[in-house]
């Protein structure tokens, strides 16, 4: 008798927390991996390229599969792999291209005078930054130009530029002294 | 907040220092020549740039709006005198960067003729609101250093309550005696701009703040005082320290309060302003006349004449020198500002804008840094006063971690340059402070910026699929037409009833049944 009692009230517990977890798995349900969010809000979103993947989340995603390492991301330089290195707790690496320092910002501009209007470069541009159409002039809107230079290489006429981001008093920036290379480093 | 004693009270640290003022406090100000040439920037304050109205070729008149605001934080420029727009372009102007900015060059035709004014004797007429934005119309901005738009900062906003309004007179930085010979010689235009201000933001109180070592300037104020028989109005002399003008710090000197470590000082009651702005607020209400001029100090070892001049915005910095009797033989550098908080310029050939209070010719030497490591002796926590630890600061600047010296408060930080004044290893202290707080801006202007790139990445991605979905779907419609149609037509001919006459077929015949007696009838004009 007394053994009817026990499987009958551990049966009981198991069904009112196999209700309680599928309600909260329910009510509480996370789409995707928050991670790789987190990830993708360190990237800077060129949606370049460089780092062999198609885009930005498409890195993260790998970074958090164990597929890419942290320091396959050249417009974010140093930054962003020190950032990614501390928030998935991994000892930070060295970068993979040359340039390790910071790199230069850039935008690109199209030639107008050359350009055809044969929109391959609109088709190219991961953030819709390149106004036209189809026998018309293009155009670059600077300000959400990311510098992924991923419109250059379909032209057909090779009528687009790299530029530097102009500085403006607004966006300079103080160097480090010259003695900075004694200071020490905490 | 009422003062029921005469009590101050101390911030923390600061330094007693040389005052040097002595040397350009000897004669009254002086009225700088008009030049032939004024170069206006049209960004001199913080906040936005404004619009540029006019174009090359115009003629303008005194007081004229060149650039206007159209964002809240903003200011917009005056010309300072009557001429034409030789020129609208990117021009050298003072800023620690050296870099060009938009400006608008004026030849001056020497009539110095005033556009319209419009001058209210009652200011008391209109509400506060109205005259904010008179303030604002006439591009008033702080004239301690910083060029905050003034309208933006006497508006603290419905919640806060503001009960006394602290006009600072302090004046703590050495070298620069600007302030002290505006309150000498301004008194009265002074004590009016309070009381404007003061109606304004409906303070009960006006502390007008005074370092005790401008003993005339307080005499004049309080001689002004006296004869109009003001109740609400009180000169306080505070012990000279510096930096005894900071915001933060005045406020704990008259009332004991601390201002919150990212609040303003309206949340504890409290409005400060510039003994200049008060005075251009005088003029601007009471006179009709928007900021066009400032006083600047010309001084430093390396000046013949030391002396205090009323200039023109836009005047350029050589000409103040040239009327000030020129270099010295020895003069090394050019600073905008005081020795302390002051940036080195490039050139005299600069034009004076509203926030360069002094000018400053140094002839010591141009000595390399130190270069010594830090010793950690500490002088430099004794005498911050904003009570931070400025050799943690500069560890963590130096080894770039942002984050960590965000969490002790870099941007608490007034850049008083006391820490690097009294650090035996002479590290520049306050360039590394610098340095973190522009790269901490800028890793902010790219997150904000990549967020943007997100979001457009994003819709494009669901707008190429939705793209997608839409010609699948269109495409499997098609074929789903096509199909019934081919079945309709099966099931027709099934039933034996195919159509006797094709509509196409009918149609092209009707045509060419019209073309043929269309050709019939020419046919026969021709004959005709």
């Amino acid at each position: 008798m007394s053994i009817l009692i026990a499987v009958t009230t551990l049966a009981v517990i198991a069904i009112l927390f196999g209700i309680l977890l599928g309600f909260s798995a329910v009510k509480f349900h996370v789409d995707g991996d928050p991670v790789v969010d987190k990830i993708d809000a360190i990237l800077p979103q060129t949606q370049c390229g460089q780092c062999t993947y198609p885009g930005c989340r498409p890195y993260a995603e790998a970074i958090i599969s164990g597929e890419a390492n942290i320091n396959q991301c050249p417009p974010g330089g140093e930054t962003t792999m020190l950032a990614l290195a501390e928030l998935l707790g991994v000892e930070p690496l060295a970068l993979d291209v040359e340039h390790a320092n910071e790199p230069e910002k850039t935008v690109v501009y199209i030639d107008e005078q050359t350009c055809i209007g044969c929109t391959l470069c609109i088709q190219a541009c991961p953030v819709d930054a390149i106004l036209g159409a189809a026998k018309q002039m293009h155009t670059i809107i600077e300000s959400e130009c990311t510098g992924c230079d991923l419109c250059i290489p379909p032209c057909p006429v090779d009528c687009i530029y790299i530029r530097p981001v102009k500085v403006e008093p607004d966006t300079w920036r103080w160097s480090l002294p010259e003695s900075a290379q004694n200071a020490p480093r905490v | 907040m009422t003062r029921t004693s005469n009590q101050l009270w101390h911030f923390h640290g600061g330094l007693k220092l040389d005052s040097h003022k002595a040397m350009s406090t000897a004669s009254p100000i002086v009225k700088a020549k008009l030049p032939t040439r004024l170069v206006l920037p049209v960004q001199q304050h913080i906040g936005k740039a404004g619009v540029i109205l006019v174009k090359v070729g115009d003629r303008v008149l005194k007081g004229q709006v060149l650039a206007e605001c159209n964002e809240y934080v903003s200011a917009p420029v005056h010309a300072p005198s009557s001429g034409r727009i030789v020129d609208i372009d990117e021009l050298p102007a003072p800023h620690p960067s050296g870099l060009n900015t938009l400006c608008i060059v004026i030849e001056t035709d020497g009539e110095d003729k005033w556009a319209e004014r419009q001058p209210i004797q009652q200011p008391a007429s209109k509400s506060p609101a109205e005259l904010r934005q008179l303030i604002r119309n006439a591009g008033i901005v702080g004239l301690g250093g910083a060029a905050f738009p003034t309208a933006v900062k006497t508006n603290p906003g419905p919640q806060a309550h503001i009960e006394t309004l602290i006009i600072n007179g302090a004046e703590c930085e050495p070298y620069i005696s600007c302030d002290d010979m505006l309150m000498r010689e301004f008194a009265e235009e002074l004590i009016s701009g309070c009381d404007i201000i003061q109606y304004m933001v409906s303070a009960s109180h006006c502390l007008i703040a005074v370092e005790d070592n401008k003993p005339q300037a307080i005499a004049a104020l309080e001689a002004i005082i006296k004869s109009q028989a003001l109740q609400n109005i009180e000169v306080v002399s505070i012990p000279t320290l510096y930096p005894s003008g900071g915001e933060k710090q005045l406020i704990k000197i008259l009332t004991h309060k601390e201002v919150p470590s990212d609040g303003l000082p309206s949340e504890v009651g409290l409005l400060v302003q510039n003994v200049g702005t008060a005075v251009a607020v005088h003029n601007a209400i009471i006179l009709g006349e928007p900021l066009i001029s400032r006083i600047v100090t010309v001084t430093g070892e390396g000046v013949l004449q030391p002396q205090n001049m009323e200039v023109l915005v836009g005047t350029p910095m050589s000409e103040l020198i040239e009327q000030s009797g020129g270099y010295h033989d020895d003069a090394s550098k050019l600073i905008m500002g005081g020795p302390m908080m002051g940036f080195t310029l490039q050139s005299d050939q600069l034009p004076v804008i509203k926030g360069c209070n002094c000018l400053l010719v140094e002839n010591t030497p141009q000595q390399t840094p130190a270069n010594m490591p830090c010793i950690r002796c500490g002088a430099c926590a004794t005498v911050c006063p904003a009570q931070l630890l400025p050799q943690q600061l500069y560890w963590m600047a130096s080894s770039k971690n942002f984050d960590l010296v965000q969490d002790y408060h870099l941007f608490d930080c007034i850049e008083c340059g006391c820490c690097a004044q009294v650090c035996p290893s002479q590290i520049p202290l306050v360039q590394y402070y610098r340095f973190a707080k522009t790269e901490i801006w800028n890793q902010e202007r790219d997150r904000i910026k990549s967020d943007h790139a997100r979001v457009r990445h994003d819709f494009r991605q669901a707008r190429i699929e939705r793209e997608q979905k839409e010609r699948a779907e269109k495409l499997r419609k098609k074929k789903e037409l096509l199909e019934k149609k081919k079945l309709a037509e099966a099931a027709e001919k099934e039933a034996g009833n195919v159509a006797e006459v094709d509509p196409k077929k009918a149609a092209i015949e009707a045509a060419m049944k019209r073309v043929q007696a269309k050709k019939a009838a020419q046919q026969a004009s021709s004959d005709e």
